[in-house]
């Protein structure tokens, strides 16, 4: 059994560590047979080399401000949402909720191409609204949030309304500081998804002042040269995986439940 | 509810619901309109667009690039799926005993999963390498001349396969727990006081109450996989056999749109996807009384 575990382990945490063992490696040792997992002497050579084929400050702060505004965003505007269909009573509600439900159906690929079209002719390729607009509407957000929000008891807002609050006092005060777990849940969902998009930012940001770290990385790799600078791009890949491999140790409860949630990707 | 009638609550409302549902009509609603409009277009960007009528789907059928990402695609989808399914149900039962340092162990299992698509791809993009790799070096110490991996179409199919299985088999697994962990507990006591042994317990009560899990995980990974993407843009070698002909439904897409600036066409083609996609799901809904079984309450 403990064969078994040790075994997981290995398979799971080698390529990893292969990964953190290539980017320490020199050129020329890089390209050794036999290969060797502890590499020796350890350079930093590939990390330097990486800083000066992309401005590696800009496109981590590209890709944090991203995930980070966007994350927020999507929580805001999920979070109001959710608020008008889980706790208000208002005609048409079901109608414009199964508008959401519906929207959640059409796989990304169909969106990638009208959504490219539209932020074109607003003007915003290369810009970070491209970036951070139009995932915060994702209708997920809002389903998520709902669900938590339909299980909160009805007497704190009943005793607040009789103390002359408002909805947003019951939004803010009550209802939001209630729904932490959920809260956090969307949270690591969205800035997972947005620190790891790929497919999208290709697309609409190809500049190197507001590329993100997966674009340039897979960019680099391109690069005819990268077919033998392999501790290059694997460093790269260290410093595109580090943050979120580090939120991950730190917040594992809400990844696990984030993960679980979100199920299908589009 | 008690507070405000008429005006008073709606200005409430609006203020709540404004932004997420503007934002849904104008970026998700409007989009898939447009696109599904753009489907009947011929547009090239620069151009106006031109109403074709049925010509982009026409083409579609004796486009052999189309057929042949189609193919590539059902023969990604037939390797990983039973294999994802099955490791991940494994996985699950393996990790949901009650055994010291198993914490460790599940933590390792979900690094893949956290990580993005690019960079596991590049990570295995390295192990593959032909010549410098750890696959074929590890097979070389066994005796064996590795292929080209990355190279060639049917080896890079291969490789994807095992990349896109350790990326997400922890994923799996993980949904699998979840309803591992909604069987109570009280069958497990029935069993054990008529005598069942382990494989008895597995076999009459921990399958069947795990095929709704099982009917959602068969679900999400066609779903999910119709769609594939990011390993097939990144892993093939440059210039390759496999970079030349290794396209999936979703790199076809992606081409006609952005290489050849086909939007109409391209748009043709999401949507067909999408009915694809569509059919599958509904098809497993239907059958999924012959084989899912659901507790009455």
């Amino acid at each position: 059994m403990y064969a078994g575990m040790l075994l997981l382990i290995v398979v799971m945490v080698l390529p990893f560590a292969w990964m953190l063992s290539s980017s320490l490696k020199s050129q020329e040792y890089i390209l050794q047979t036999p290969p060797e997992l502890f590499p020796n002497p350890v350079t930093l050579e590939s990390y330097t080399g990486l800083a000066e084929r992309i401005d590696l400050g800009r496109t981590f702060f590209n890709s944090m401000f991203v995930a980070v505004v966007g994350t927020i965003g999507q929580i805001i505007v999920a979070a109001m949402a959710a608020f008008a269909f889980a706790r208000m009573q208002w005609r048409g509600r079901n109608t414009v909720f199964l508008l959401y439900l519906v929207t959640m159906m059409i796989p990304s690929v169909v969106l990638v191409i009208p959504q490219f079209i539209l932020v074109r002719s607003l003007g915003w390729i290369n810009s970070y609204m491209a970036l951070i607009v139009p995932p915060l509407f994702s209708a997920f957000g809002t389903f998520l949030l709902r669900q938590s929000f339909l299980g909160l008891p009805k007497d704190f807002e009943e005793a607040a309304f009789v103390d002359g609050a408002n909805y947003f006092t019951i939004f803010w005060r009550i209802i939001l500081p209630l729904s932490q777990p959920a809260l956090a849940t969307l949270a690591v969902f969205s800035f997972m998804g947005l620190w790891n998009a790929y497919l999208w930012p290709l697309f609409v940001a190809r500049r190197d002042v507001v590329m993100t770290l997966p674009v340039a990385l897979a960019t680099l790799q391109a690069s005819p040269r990268a077919l033998t600078e392999w501790n290059m791009v694997m460093a790269g890949a260290v410093v595109t995986v580090l943050p979120i491999l580090l939120i991950y140790m730190f917040a594992q409860r809400w990844f696990i439940s984030g993960i679980i949630s979100g199920g299908i990707k589009g | 509810m008690p507070g405000l009638k008429g005006w008073q609550k709606w200005k409430w409302v609006i203020f709540f619901l404004a932004p997420s549902l503007v934002g849904l009509l104008v970026f998700i609603v409007y989009p898939i309109i447009s696109s599904f409009w753009l489907a009947f277009q011929e547009w090239n960007l620069l151009t106006p667009p031109e109403f074709v009528g049925l010509a982009n789907f026409q083409e579609l059928l004796n486009d052999q690039d189309f057929w042949r990402a189609l193919g590539y695609t059902l023969n990604f989808i037939v390797l990983y799926v039973p294999a994802v399914f099955i490791l991940g149900l494994f996985l699950a039962l393996f990790l949901n005993q009650k055994l010291r340092g198993m914490v460790v162990v599940r933590t390792a299992t979900f690094l893949p999963v956290v990580a993005s698509w690019v960079v596991v791809s590049l990570i295995w993009k390295w192990i593959f390498n032909p010549s410098f790799g750890l696959v074929n070096y590890g097979l070389e110490v066994i005796g064996i001349d590795g292929p080209a991996w990355l190279f060639e179409p049917q080896t890079a199919l291969i490789a994807m396969v095992i990349t896109s299985v350790w990326k997400d088999v922890g994923y799996i697994a993980l949904l699998y727990i979840g309803g591992l962990q909604s069987i109570s507990e009280t069958f497990y006591e029935a069993a054990r006081i008529d005598g069942a042994n382990r494989w008895r317990q597995l076999r009459h009560i921990t399958l069947p109450l795990l095929t709704p899990t099982m009917f959602f995980v068969a679900i999400t990974l066609l779903i999910n996989y119709f769609q594939i993407f990011d390993q097939v843009w990144l892993m093939p070698m440059r210039d390759s056999a496999a970079d030349r002909q290794l396209e999936v439904i979703v790199t076809e897409v992606v081409k006609n749109a952005f290489s050849y600036n086909r939007m109409g066409y391209a748009s043709a083609m999401s949507w067909v996807l999408f009915v694809l996609i569509f059919i599958i799901t509904f098809v497993q809904l239907r059958l999924q009384n012959r084989w899912v079984y659901y507790e009455v309450e």
